[in-house]
């Protein structure tokens, strides 16, 4: 089959930022597992930037590797510029995914801004 | 990499160097065209004669019953459209299984598309058909029954000698796809009443590219390949002399020490399988723990997936295989894994590990020594499980 890049194997045996938050201000759940693939990252914002994030997955090399990848991504990033983050540009800084792979980058993103509506959500609550 | 263990042996074998110098002869110095007439020619048809000699004698079948394919895919294409095709007028009616290779799927659903109507049998959760399930499916117009020897994924064998006395009863052609089968458990086409069998010599140390279907005489079959006169004329196409012998030298050899094999493999095998349920928990077996393949494991670990264990076996310098989606090319788990009743999370999370002659108790031990930390790990990363 077709080979993974070496960042992408790099993600997946070293992934960065495993792991849950306790005391998250934001978590964000997508996948399912009839697909194979379910993510979540858990955030905790301070003055609307990322300071901290970590994810569980259960999925192949890419659900791990782009997960990995997303966390370094929007860490430190405000959320508005965290939700410019695309699928296309955590593939692109994992050198390319086998093209039966690119669904594993688009859960990355999504679960980025599953967590950012819960933020949200949660936020408008307390207004 | 330090180690390279191969536990793959169901997706191909390693080709056995006796196999290979058979070979050697005819990719150099004997070129000639089996048609031929001059020396080089009849030295080369001997040489295929030998060949089917072999695998007749191996599989208890006739001479002129061998033919010679491209592999099993081709063999089980062959087979199936074949028979459907010479015999639609007596009935469009097939049976086959939900757990069969997609060789066998795909072309049934092919079929279908041409007014065959195909029914596709359930498993049971140990992977075996029952029996009175195919006696209720046959009809009037049934004209064929697929059933696979034993299953490429989990390894249960199907009861094909009872399939065989009901197909013969009722008077209607009976293929199998043998292809996992052949070389590791004994096969008697007589006895065991099979009209049809595929077989693919890549699987018992032959060649790549090369099989054959077995067509007992009388099986009223359309050619295959349209052209000359080679395979009798059901297969035309100038021969692949040197894996066809590669072929018959390969089940020779296969077929010689079977008891011995499988009685050594079946030691390995359930011994692995009793360990790996011992040292990692949520560990469930697939398949029948009896009826099935002497080399073939295949395990679930709930709340992973399998294309990730591979990669970390692959690590380890281990090679194994999944039905997970990712490594099974679509989005869904191995539809294998499905019929037997699995649930889609855990069925994403099977490995199957298939053994050989050449496996050994130190390489089990290896096994058993990085598999269970692979697995312990990947959980702690898993969302489906509550982590301390």
């Amino acid at each position: 089959m077709e080979e993974y890049s070496k960042k992408v194997m790099d993600h997946f045996f070293n992934p960065r930022n495993v792991g849950v938050i306790e005391d998250a201000d934001a978590i964000g759940e997508v996948g399912n597992p009839v697909c194979g693939d379910i993510m979540k990252m858990y955030l905790k914002i301070k003055d609307n930037v990322i300071t901290e994030i970590k994810f569980q997955t259960f999925g192949c090399g890419a659900a791990v590797a782009t997960s990995s990848m997303v966390t370094e991504m929007v860490k430190g990033k405000t959320l508005e510029q965290a939700l410019e983050i695309t699928n296309k540009n955590v593939a692109e800084a994992l050198d390319g995914l086998p093209p039966i792979k690119m669904h594993c980058s688009n859960l990355a993103e999504s679960a980025i801004k599953a967590a950012i509506d819960d933020y949200r959500k949660k936020n408008d609550h307390r207004k | 990499m330090n180690r390279i263990i191969y536990l793959d042996n169901a997706a191909t074998t390693r080709l056995n160097p006796k196999v290979l110098d058979s070979m050697l002869p005819y990719l150099k110095e004997s070129y000639g065209n089996p048609s031929s007439i001059h020396f080089l020619g009849r030295e080369n048809k001997k040489a295929i004669d030998k060949a089917r000699e072999q695998v007749a004698k191996s599989l208890n079948a006739q001479f002129n019953e061998i033919f010679f394919t491209g592999g099993g895919s081709e063999s089980d294409n062959w087979a199936i459209k074949g028979v459907a095709f010479a015999n639609e007028s007596k009935g469009k009616h097939i049976i086959t299984t939900n757990i069969e290779h997609h060789a066998v799927l795909h072309t049934c659903k092919y079929l279908e598309k041409y007014g065959f109507e195909i029914t596709y049998l359930p498993v049971k959760s140990n992977g075996i058909i029952d029996i009175e399930d195919l006696k209720k499916a046959i009809r009037e117009d049934t004209i064929l029954i697929s059933v696979m020897f034993a299953n490429n994924e989990i390894g249960t064998i199907q009861p094909i000698k009872e399939i065989g006395e009901i197909a013969r009863e009722k008077g209607i052609y009976f293929h199998t796809d043998a292809v996992q089968a052949i070389g590791h458990i004994p096969i008697d086409v007589k006895e065991l009443n099979i009209d049809l069998l595929s077989l693919s010599a890549h699987k018992f140390n032959g060649p790549k590219g090369v099989g054959v279907l077995y067509i007992k005489s009388g099986v009223n079959i359309l050619s295959m390949i349209h052209g000359g006169g080679q395979e009798r004329g059901k297969r035309a196409g100038t021969e692949n002399v040197a894996g066809i012998v590669g072929l018959g030298e390969a089940i020779e050899i296969a077929t010689k020490d079977i008891e011995k094999k499988s009685k050594y493999l079946i030691t390995l095998r359930d011994r692995t399988i009793k360990e790996l349920i011992n040292r990692i928990p949520d560990t469930i077996l697939n398949g029948d723990p009896k009826k099935r393949l002497p080399g073939n494991i295949n395990v679930c670990f709930k709340y992973i997936e399998g294309e990730s264990i591979l990669l970390m076996l692959d690590m380890k310098g281990l090679a194994a295989s999944s039905g997970s989606a990712c490594t099974s090319g679509s989005l869904k788990p191995s539809h294998v894994l499905l019929a037997i009743g699995l649930p889609h999370e855990i069925a994403h999370g099977s490995l199957r590990l298939t053994l050989s002659e050449e496996t050994t108790d130190k390489d089990m031990e290896y096994l058993l020594e990085v598999l269970p930390p692979i697995v312990e790990n990947l959980r702690k990363m898993s969302p489906l499980i509550k982590n301390k």
